[in-house]
């Protein structure tokens, strides 16, 4: 079809009209298109299809409480009054805290292992840390209750209510009473079962770099340090950003991990040492044993409610991306 | 420049880079951590027996878990077969064909997905497939095992097709080839590498989930025939063994841990090691 | 070295696809049973032992909870379910076909503790625990508490309240129990349920979490199955029974339980046998139950599964004790066996 030896290429430029339609079938170009969009097309299908099972199912629930489902802060199965207040604010916590401590842990080793590390180093490294993903989370809650929970209740609560406990403001966030379980040890688990997620894809993406972009800032004088980070990395920035959306969807959407350290109580505090709930957990540790329609439906309506919630999450991470958008980037 | 600001850019470099070593060096003790937990207290029970028996009830030795990780094998090919190609072609089209808005949506709803928590999609997957027929199947566990991991393959697929530089393109498109054949001979397989592990990530991930399968896949004490009866998994087992009064169960839930990271393990070097042959070629 | 590993990865492969068929392909009845976590160490023994005598019969039985077994068998997807709880009027209506409740094995729930310096048993009046759970007592040497137990150092400490997290037949017993002897608890946090509203306290997952929290947590308390605290070797106290007595829960005083209202248990099994009456009895105890469809179609698997109950209720009974589970006081076997006749 195309020989090597013509000058002129092939390619003709796109032109309105059924000819030209018909030149772009018969090169397969609009057969691909229609395959890839269709593909494309089917995941917006499920979640629709998801999202409608959900709304269908939460019926009963919508209907009978209504926007007071957001603040209710009661959970009662017995007496059919529920609320998701609680359990949105077990999220939310929870998936923040996962995040502030993934993260940076998660790009700097990402930058360590794509920048310094030597390449069979950095590649078998990045190869264990990929067996993170797939560790249980039954495991990871049963580590999180051997090992990060007592650590917590005998070692460092203590020592974070008699240090940063005693500042203001940010004092209310340390203290007392001391379990072990909580939203802060919740949040460390997640913390560890993200992390590889930020690690792979942040290390794979920052290794696309093109090299010529860290030679030009070498170039002008720019320490290593600097020739990453304000380059290398903005360019990969992308990729950073969505491996960061896969470790916040996991972080919303963990359930056993978390309910086995969390302490299942349904309140709001403002403590991070203090138990709480979320919702995955809440909707995983109730709805085998739920009986009765409303609970059911409750529990449905409370899945819908953390669709909503990463809704929100996602849009707001998005304008954040857009907000800082200051050039370096790559190219779109 | 004056020689403190050099001072200063120079030790900021340093304490950077150390930063980042320390970071790389916690990651890998917390995952050597978790290895040797369960080497410790899983590896006594890690013998012949556990990879050839069914399980038997308590207090009686010699129970093993071979129907489990036959199980989860079948489940995790079920879930390639079924999620890989629709995440793959859903990130070829997001990086090589997409309009703005469509794309946008695209995107965001595959996000949305990532975030449904795991027993939702159970529920989801045995509404449609577990119900209608009055019973659990593998195939159904498959289904849902699959939805999960649609969002990290097109993430990724997306993320590294696009990272492919435009010359590379714009050499196919100059020697005649039409579109979807660039992407086929020339970008994909320059973005190979990413996009496999942004599969085997995905797959890795879905590998050691239990609540999906609970309303699908179900489980089973004995061997499954074919892909439309319940069958075991080591998730599911792990699961039911953990929370149980006995000791032997608890270190065989360990053993069972141990043996599905060995699985991915093998899974991973194996998937690698064909891709990087026939790239060779 | 990378032959070998491709080697291995092609092993694994075909391993999946060419999995050992069952024994006898023809004549197989696979039956799928669902329900209660509880009992499922019993019925894993019971399905195993009776597999070995009958190998054409396979029974599958998955503990995804008590709900979850009552929901399978509404929706048809299992042959029939367990639950700790009995089955509600208003589910049983939601049934197409009428479902059965058979009895199966006996368990108790202990309260369990870890208090520094208290290595013996404690006792706990019926209010004392109603309080405790409540949040309306909350110093381990509150007067309640102190009273039942002279001579005992009991410290000046906040009491960390744990019940489970999950819904579950234990903190159904449990419930039940707190309602039956606290109108305080009845008003305030309602009738028998799997999950409530806890007024106080931290939730554990299964059994073993609670167990792990108390063993971890200085000056806990939690409530566990007899079982878990036999096995694990822990301290658990003595219940006081509706007579005044203090009972430490042992297998001989659940069937006790269970026998002391034999005439009145209804036709169907459905009872609650907590706080029964009767002075060796103890009164944290409950049956938990198989669900059978009254109808089945399949004439191989109804003729299986009630020659199997008719095995369990006489030959199985063996093995409880052995799982530390009771057995069924002798009334109840009787009545059961009559009432296999009913499965059509």
């Amino acid at each position: 079809m195309s020989a090597a030896a013509t000058t002129i290429a092939h390619e003709v430029p796109p032109q309105a009209g059924p000819r030209a339609f018909l030149h772009r079938l018969r090169r397969g170009d609009e057969i691909a298109h229609l395959i890839t969009l269709t593909f494309a097309a089917a995941i917006l299908l499920i979640t629709s299809l998801l999202v409608y099972e959900l709304w269908i199912n939460s019926h009963l629930s919508r209907t009978h409480f209504g926007w007071a489902f957001f603040w209710t802060k009661v959970w009662d199965p017995n007496f059919d009054n529920f609320g998701a207040a609680p359990f949105i604010y077990g999220t939310l916590v929870t998936s923040v805290l996962a995040l502030l401590l993934a993260v940076p842990l998660g790009l700097a080793s990402a930058i360590f292992l794509s920048e310094l590390a030597p390449r069979n180093v950095s590649d078998t490294i990045s190869f264990l840390i990929d067996l993170l993903a797939s560790v249980p989370s039954v495991i990871y809650g049963l580590l999180g209750i051997f090992i990060v929970v007592p650590l917590m209740r005998t070692t460092f609560g203590p020592l974070l209510i008699h240090t940063v406990g005693n500042l203001p403001y940010v004092g209310a966030l340390f203290r007392g009473p001391n379990y072990g379980v909580g939203f802060l040890t919740a949040g460390i688990v997640l913390a560890i079962m993200v992390v590889p997620f930020i690690i792979s894809v942040s290390r794979e993406v920052l290794l696309t770099v093109p090299r010529e972009q860290r030679e030009a800032a070498m170039a002008l004088g720019a320490t290593r340090w600097e020739s990453t980070w304000q380059v290398v990395v903005p360019w990969a920035r992308t990729g950073i950003m969505g491996s960061v959306f896969l470790a916040l969807a996991r972080a919303l959407g963990e359930t056993m991990a978390v309910t086995m350290v969390i302490g299942n109580a349904a309140v709001i505090n403002t403590s991070l040492l203090a138990p709480g709930d979320t919702i995955a957990s809440t909707i995983a540790n109730q709805f085998t044993e739920a009986t009765g329609d409303l609970y059911l439906s409750a529990l449905i309506e409370l899945g819908l409610v953390l669709f909503l919630i990463t809704f929100i999450l996602n849009g707001l991470a998005r304008i954040l991306i857009v907000a800082t958008e200051r050039g370096g980037g790559r190219p779109a | 420049m004056s020689s403190r600001r050099i001072v200063w850019r120079k030790s900021l470099n340093y304490v950077m880079l150390t930063l980042t070593g320390i970071a790389a060096f916690a990651v890998v003790s917390v995952l050597f951590l978790i290895l040797g937990y369960l080497i410790w207290n899983g590896g006594t029970s890690l013998n012949w027996n556990f990879f050839t028996q069914l399980p038997k009830p308590v207090g009686e030795t010699g129970g093993g878990m071979a129907n489990a990780i036959v199980g989860t094998m079948k489940l995790l090919f079920l879930a390639a077969v079924m999620g890989l190609p629709i995440g793959l072609f859903a990130g070829v089209y997001l990086a090589e064909f997409g309009g703005k808005t469509f794309s946008f949506v695209v995107r965001y709803t595959t996000d949305l997905l990532n975030g449904v928590p795991s027993i939702v999609i159970g529920i989801f997957a045995s509404a449609l497939f577990v119900l209608p027929v009055k019973h659990f199947s593998a195939f159904a566990g498959g289904v849902a095992l699959g939805i999960m991991v649609i969002p990290i393959t097109v993430r990724s697929t997306e993320e590294f097709l696009r990272a492919v530089p435009g010359n590379m393109r714009e050499a196919a498109m100059a020697l005649g080839a039409s579109r979807w054949k660039t992407i086929a001979t020339v970008v994909l397989p320059a973005a190979s590498g990413g996009i496999l592990t942004g599969m085997l990530l995905a797959l890795a991930r879905v590998a050691g989930e239990t609540a999906p399968l609970l309303f699908t896949a179900f489980g089973n004490r004995f061997w499954s025939q074919g892909w439309g009866q319940p069958i075991a998994s080591l998730p599911v087992m792990i699961y039911t063994y953990a929370v149980a009064p006995y000791d032997d169960w608890h270190r065989q839930a360990w053993a069972a841990g141990l043996v599905l990271l060995a699985l991915v393990l093998v899974s991973n070097l194996g998937a690698r090691f064909i891709l990087a042959r026939s790239k060779a070629v | 070295m990378k032959k070998a590993l491709l080697v291995v990865w092609l092993m694994m492969v075909s391993m999946a696809f060419t999995a050992p068929r069952a024994a006898a392909q023809g004549g197989t009845i696979n039956l799928n049973a669902a329900g209660a976590t509880f009992p499922y160490p019993i019925y894993s023994k019971w399905f195993d032992v009776y597999h070995t005598a009958h190998p054409n019969l396979q029974i599958n039985y998955q503990s995804i909870g008590s709900g979850g077994g009552i929901r399978q068998l509404q929706a048809g997807t299992v042959d029939f379910g367990a639950s700790d709880v009995p089955v509600t009027d208003e589910q049983l209506a939601q049934f197409k076909v009428k479902v059965l409740h058979f009895p199966t094995v006996l368990g108790a729930v202990v309260p369990t503790y870890n208090i520094a310096g208290v290595s013996g048993e404690l006792n706990f009046t019926q209010k004392a625990l109603a309080g405790i759970y409540l949040g309306t007592i909350t110093k381990w040497n509150d007067s309640e508490i102190a009273k039942a137990n002279p001579g005992v150092n009991l410290p000046n400490t906040d009491i960390v309240v744990i019940h489970r997290s999950e819904g579950s037949g234990t903190s159904f017993i449990w419930t039940d129990f707190l309602a039956k002897v606290s109108d305080d608890w009845k008003n305030k946090v309602g009738k028998a349920a799997a999950s409530v509203n806890w007024p106080v306290g931290l939730g554990g997952k299964g059994n073993e979490g609670v167990t792990g929290l108390v063993k971890q947590t200085p000056n806990a308390i939690g409530y566990i199955e007899l079982i878990y605290a036999v096995q694990n070797n822990i301290p658990y106290g003595k219940v006081q029974n509706a007579a005044g007595k203090f009972v430490k829960a042992d297998l001989a005083g659940v069937t006790a339980a269970a026998a002391a209202d034999a005439k009145n248990i209804p036709d169907d099994f459905r009872v609650s046998i907590t706080n029964a009456a009767g002075p060796t009895v103890y009164p944290i105890a409950s049956f938990t139950w198989l669900l059978i469809p009254a109808q089945i179609q399949d004439a191989a698997k109804r003729d299986a599964i009630k020659d199997f109950l008719k095995w369990m209720l006489t030959d199985g009974q063996n093995y409880n004790e052995g799982l530390s589970y009771a057995q069924l006081p002798k009334a109840v076997v009787a009545r059961e066996t009559k009432a296999i006749s009913l499965i059509q």
